[in-house]
C-alpha cells in the first residue's frame, strides 16, 4: 500500500505538433488538498483528461493506490476512484438534484427505479455536504454553488478518493466560495484526496496543503504551501525566457485614435477606460476571463453595453451594432475565427469582402472585377496559400484561414484594428506572417489593439500594454517602463499591485 | 511519404474530382430526372405532349413557382416559412371580402393583398429577429394557422366568386399558343432573383448569413435587417401567389388554406439544391424543382391515379429530397475531412 491515493510517474502525452504533457510529475495523498497552478495553455486541462481517462498518455505511468492503471476512457478511471467536478458544469437543469446524483448510477428495484431511497440517499449526502436542499426540485432552480455540491455529491456517491476540482470558484459568488471551501475541508477530514485547479493565489494559501507548478506542458515544482509565496509561484509560472519570434518594428506615435471610458457592463465590465493610439500596438494582458475580450467586443458593438463612452479620433461616438464600429473605422478580428469570424462553406472570394460589400459594388451590381483584383492582391500580400479565390475556406488550414480574415479587415479600410488572440492554433511561420501585417498597419500609422494570453507575444510585439482582472483594468505600461517584464504583468493579472 | 500518406491522398484527389463532377452533374441531374419524367410520361399517355396541356403545366407551375422563391430566400438563411401557403389565400380571400363589400375596382383590392401579404410577411421576420422566437419553424407555424382562421373568418367561411378582370389577369390571361401571363412573370421573377443572389451584395449577405449568421453580423451586416427582408419577400411572393390563384380558378376558398401548398415550395427547393442548414440554393435548381412538382401532379391526373395515391408519392417524393439533401451534406462533409488531411 502506497502512501499516495495517485501518482503520475514522467507522464507525457503529445498532440500532434505539440507536447502537451512532458514528463510531469503529480502525487496526491490521501486527505489532502493539493493545488495546482499554472498559466493559460500550461497543460493543466491535459493533465486533467489523463487523470480522468478522457486521453491516454503517450508515455509514463498512472499508479492509482499502489497499482498501475491504464485508463481506456472516462469509466475506467471513475471505476478507480477519480470524479471530476469540470469548469462547465453537467447539470440536467429540469431534472431533480436526486436525478442528477444518481444519474447513470440509479438505483433499481426489480424493472423500477427506487425513487424512495435514492430520496434519502441524496438527502443524506446533500446534508453532510452543509447544503439542505429539496432534492426533489428540478436542479436548475438552485444556484451555481448549489449545482456544483450536486456534482460533488456524485463523486461522494461513488466513493470517490480522489476529486478533481477544475476552476471551481470561477462563477461562484463569495459566500459560495466560503461555503466551498468548508466542504474541501470536510472531505479531507473525510480522507479524500482533492486536486484543486485555479487561477487565484490566495485560494491556494488558504487552502492547499500543497501546490504543484506547471509551466508549457512540463512539471516545475511541488511543495508544501508554506514554502510558497506569491513572488516565488508567479517567478515558477512565468519563467521562461524570450527568444526571438517576435520582429517587432516601431511606427511613430501619433494621435490617440480610440478612447474608452467608463465602460461598464454590469458583472463583466467595470468602468473599463484606455487609451489607444496610432502608429502604436497596444497590448490587452489578462487571464482567461480578465474581460478583455468582452471589453473589445463591446467597443465592437457585438454586446450591448450598460455604460460608457467611446471616442475615436477625439470625437464620441454612438456604437450599437458591428455595422457603426465600421462605420466609425475600428475593424474586429475575433478570438474565435471558425465561429465568428469565417463563413467557412463560402469561397476566400466572399469571406475577403464581407465587411466592404459598398465598397465592392457598383451600381446594384457586385463589381467582380474589383473583387477578383482585390482577391488576387490579398492572396499575395498576406501570402494566403490556397489554389483560387474559388477554394472553399473551410478547407484552409488554421493559419491561412486567420489570413483571410485579416484580409477582410484590411479591405474594409479601419483606422483601428483590433485583433483579438490573432495567432491562437496557428503554427509558428504564419504568426510571424500576422505579426508582420500587424507591424505594417503600425507603419502605416494605424492604430492595433491586440489581445493575448501569451505573454512572450504581449511582451514582444506591444508597444503599451494594459493589464486587465475581473472586468477592470489594473495597470497601464509603457515598453520603456521599468514594470515592462513578466514578473509584473502577471502580477497585476494576479491582482497585485505595482509601485511605482 | 508513408504508403498510407498516399492512400488518404489519392482517395482523397478521387473523391474531389467525383464530387467536381457530382456538383456540375447535380443540376444536370434534375434536368435529366425532368427529361426522363416527361418522356415516361408522354409513352404512358399521349394527351401529355401536347401543346395545351404543357401550357397547363406551365399554369400549375407558377402559383409553386411563386411560393418557392420566398422559400428559397428563408431556406437559405437556415429559415423556413410555414406560413406563405395560407398567407396566399389568406390575400385572396381579402380580395373576396372587398368583393363581398361591394367593392369593384380590382386595383384595389391587388394593392391591398401585396400590401397585407407582405405585412404578413414582415411580421413573421419581425417575430424572428426583434422577440427572438427560436426557430421560424415555430412562429411561422403559428402564423399559417392564424392566417387560416383570419380567411375563413373575413369571407363568412364561403367562397367568393365574380373577380374583376383585373384581378384575375394574372392567373388567367394567356398570350400566343395559350402561353400563360403568369408564367411569364414567373421566368422574369426568376431571371431578376437569380441576378439578386448571385450578384448584389444583399444577395451575397443571405448566403453568407445562412452559412455563419454571427461571423455575418461582426463583419458589419445587419443581420436582423436582411432576415426581415427574406420574410417580407416570402410574404410579398405569397400574396402574388393569392392573387394568380383567384385569376386561374376564378374564385376564393378560405378551406385552401390547409392545402400542402407550403411543403411543395419547399420541396422544390430542396430538389432544387437547397439546404436545411442554410447557405446554399438557387433560383435555377428551385425552378426545375417546381417543374418536377408540377410535371408529377400532372401526370399522375392525366393517368387518372387515385388522388390519394397522388398524395402518398409526393409525400415520397418529399422524404426523398429531404433524404438528398442530408446524403449531400454527408458528402461535403467527408470530402472536406479528405481534403483536409490531404494537406
Amino acid at each position: 500500500m502506497s502512501e499516495n491515493i495517485i501518482e503520475l510517474r514522467n507522464v507525457t502525452k503529445r498532440f500532434p505538433g505539440v507536447v502537451a504533457l512532458s514528463n510531469m510529475q503529480l502525487t496526491i495523498k490521501p486527505g489532502e488538498i493539493h493545488g495546482l497552478i499554472g498559466e493559460n495553455g500550461a497543460g493543466k486541462s491535459t493533465l486533467i483528461k489523463v487523470l480522468t481517462g478522457v486521453h491516454q498518455p503517450d508515455e509514463g505511468q498512472i499508479i492509482v493506490e499502489g497499482q498501475e492503471c491504464k485508463f481506456k476512457d472516462p469509466n475506467e478511471s471513475k471505476a478507480k476512484g477519480i470524479a471530476c467536478v469540470y469548469q462547465e458544469l453537467n447539470i440536467e437543469k429540469l431534472l431533480s438534484v436526486t436525478d442528477n446524483v444518481f444519474i447513470n448510477n440509479w438505483t433499481k428495484k426489480g424493472f423500477l427505479l427506487d425513487y424512495n431511497s435514492m430520496h434519502k440517499k441524496a438527502s443524506e449526502i446533500m446534508t453532510s455536504l452543509g447544503q439542505d436542499v429539496d432534492v426533489h426540485k428540478a436542479a436548475g432552480t438552485y444556484g451555481m454553488g448549489i449545482q456544483q455540491m450536486i456534482e460533488i455529491a456524485k463523486a461522494v456517491l461513488l466513493d470517490a478518493k480522489v476529486i478533481i476540482m477544475d476552476e471551481p470558484t470561477s462563477s461562484l459568488g463569495e459566500k459560495e466560495v466560503a461555503q466551498l471551501m468548508k466542504t474541501c475541508r470536510d472531505l479531507k477530514a473525510r480522507g479524500i484526496g482533492i486536486l484543486f485547479v485555479s487561477h487565484k493565489l490566495e485560494e491556494l494559501f488558504e487552502l492547499c496543503d500543497r501546490v504543484t507548478v506547471m509551466r508549457d506542458g512540463e512539471f516545475i515544482a511541488t511543495k508544501d504551501i508554506s514554502e510558497w509565496d506569491n513572488d516565488s509561484l508567479i517567478a515558477a509560472m512565468v519563467g521562461r525566457t524570450l527568444d526571438n519570434q517576435f520582429p517587432k518594428e516601431f511606427g511613430k506615435k501619433g494621435e490617440c485614435f480610440l478612447k474608452v471610458k467608463d465602460l461598464t457592463i454590469g458583472g463583466v465590465l467595470d468602468h473599463v477606460s484606455f487609451e489607444a493610439y496610432g502608429g502604436q500596438i497596444l497590448g490587452l494582458a489578462g487571464l482567461v476571463g480578465a474581460g478583455r475580450t468582452e471589453t473589445v467586443r463591446a467597443v465592437f458593438g457585438a454586446d450591448p453595453i450598460d455604460g460608457g463612452t467611446i471616442e475615436v479620433k477625439g470625437k464620441e461616438v454612438k456604437i450599437k451594432s458591428p455595422e457603426h464600429a465600421i462605420e466609425a473605422g475600428i475593424a474586429l478580428l475575433t478570438e474565435d475565427r471558425k465561429g465568428q469570424g469565417l463563413v467557412l462553406a463560402q469561397p476566400i472570394r466572399t469571406n475577403l469582402i464581407l465587411s466592404s460589400l459598398k465598397e465592392h459594388s457598383s451600381g446594384v451590381l457586385l463589381d467582380e472585377k474589383k473583387i477578383e483584383e482585390n482577391g488576387q492582391r490579398n492572396m499575395s500580400d498576406l501570402r494566403i496559400k490556397a489554389p483560387s479565390l474559388d477554394e472553399i475556406t473551410g478547407q484552409l488550414s488554421g493559419g491561412n484561414q486567420q489570413k483571410v480574415v485579416i484580409g477582410k479587415w484590411v479591405n474594409a479600410d479601419a483606422d483601428i484594428y483590433i485583433f483579438d488572440e490573432p495567432t491562437r492554433g496557428i503554427d509558428v511561420g504564419a504568426k510571424v506572417e500576422v505579426y508582420n501585417v500587424m507591424n505594417r498597419l503600425v507603419k502605416a500609422g494605424k492604430c492595433v489593439i491586440m489581445v493575448s494570453s501569451e505573454m512572450p507575444e504581449v511582451l514582444g510585439m506591444s508597444d503599451r500594454v494594459v493589464v486587465m482582472r475581473g472586468g477592470k483594468v489594473m495597470a497601464e505600461i509603457d515598453r520603456d517602463s521599468k514594470h515592462f517584464n513578466q514578473e509584473d504583468i502577471m502580477k497585476a493579472a494576479w491582482g497585485g499591485s505595482l509601485d511605482e | 511519404m508513408s504508403d498510407k500518406v498516399k492512400e488518404v491522398k489519392d482517395v482523397a484527389e478521387v473523391s474531389e474530382k467525383a464530387m467536381k463532377k457530382q456538383k456540375g452533374g447535380f443540376q444536370l441531374g434534375t434536368v435529366l430526372a425532368l427529361v426522363l419524367m416527361c418522356v415516361i410520361l408522354s409513352v404512358l399517355n399521349h394527351n401529355f405532349y401536347n401543346v395545351t396541356n404543357i401550357m397547363s403545366v406551365f399554369k400549375q407551375t407558377a402559383f409553386n413557382a411563386f411560393l418557392a422563391t420566398g422559400m428559397l430566400l428563408c431556406l437559405i438563411t437556415a429559415g423556413i416559412d410555414l406560413s406563405v401557403g395560407a398567407n396566399a389565400v389568406f390575400c385572396a380571400c381579402i380580395m373576396g371580402a372587398m368583393k363581398q363589400a361591394g367593392m369593384s375596382s380590382g386595383i384595389l383590392m391587388i394593392l391591398v393583398a401585396i400590401l397585407l401579404g407582405t405585412a404578413v410577411g414582415m411580421t413573421n421576420g419581425l417575430l424572428l429577429t426583434k422577440l427572438h422566437l427560436p426557430h421560424p419553424f415555430v412562429s411561422t407555424l403559428g402564423m399559417k394557422n392564424v392566417l387560416w382562421g383570419l380567411a375563413l373568418v373575413v369571407t363568412n367561411s364561403q367562397m367568393v366568386s365574380g373577380f374583376p378582370e383585373s384581378v384575375q389577369w394574372l392567373g388567367k390571361k394567356t398570350i400566343v399558343a395559350g402561353f400563360p401571363v403568369s408564367f411569364l412573370v414567373i421566368i422574369a421573377l426568376y431571371v431578376v432573383m437569380h441576378i439578386f443572389l448571385s450578384r448584389t451584395a444583399l444577395g451575397r449577405s443571405i448566403y453568407c448569413l445562412g452559412g455563419n449568421k454571427e461571423a455575418t453580423r461582426l463583419s458589419g451586416i445587419n443581420t436582423d435587417r436582411v432576415l426581415l427582408f427574406c420574410y417580407s419577400v416570402s410574404g410579398l411572393m405569397a400574396s402574388l401567389a393569392g392573387i394568380l390563384s383567384v385569376g386561374r380558378s376564378g374564385i376564393c376558398n378560405g378551406a385552401n388554406a390547409t392545402q400542402p401548398y407550403d411543403t411543395d415550395a419547399i420541396a422544390a427547393c430542396i430538389i432544387g439544391g437547397a439546404s436545411f442548414m442554410g447557405g446554399k440554393g438557387t433560383m435555377i435548381g428551385t425552378m426545375l424543382g417546381c417543374l418536377i412538382i408540377a410535371v408529377l401532379r400532372n401526370g399522375f391526373t392525366l393517368l387518372s391515379v387515385d388522388s390519394a395515391v397522388q398524395n402518398v408519392v409526393l409525400g415520397l417524393v418529399i422524404i426523398l429530397s429531404v433524404f438528398m439533401d442530408v446524403v449531400r451534406e454527408e458528402r461535403e462533409v467527408k470530402r472536406r475531412r479528405l481534403a483536409s488531411a490531404k494537406k
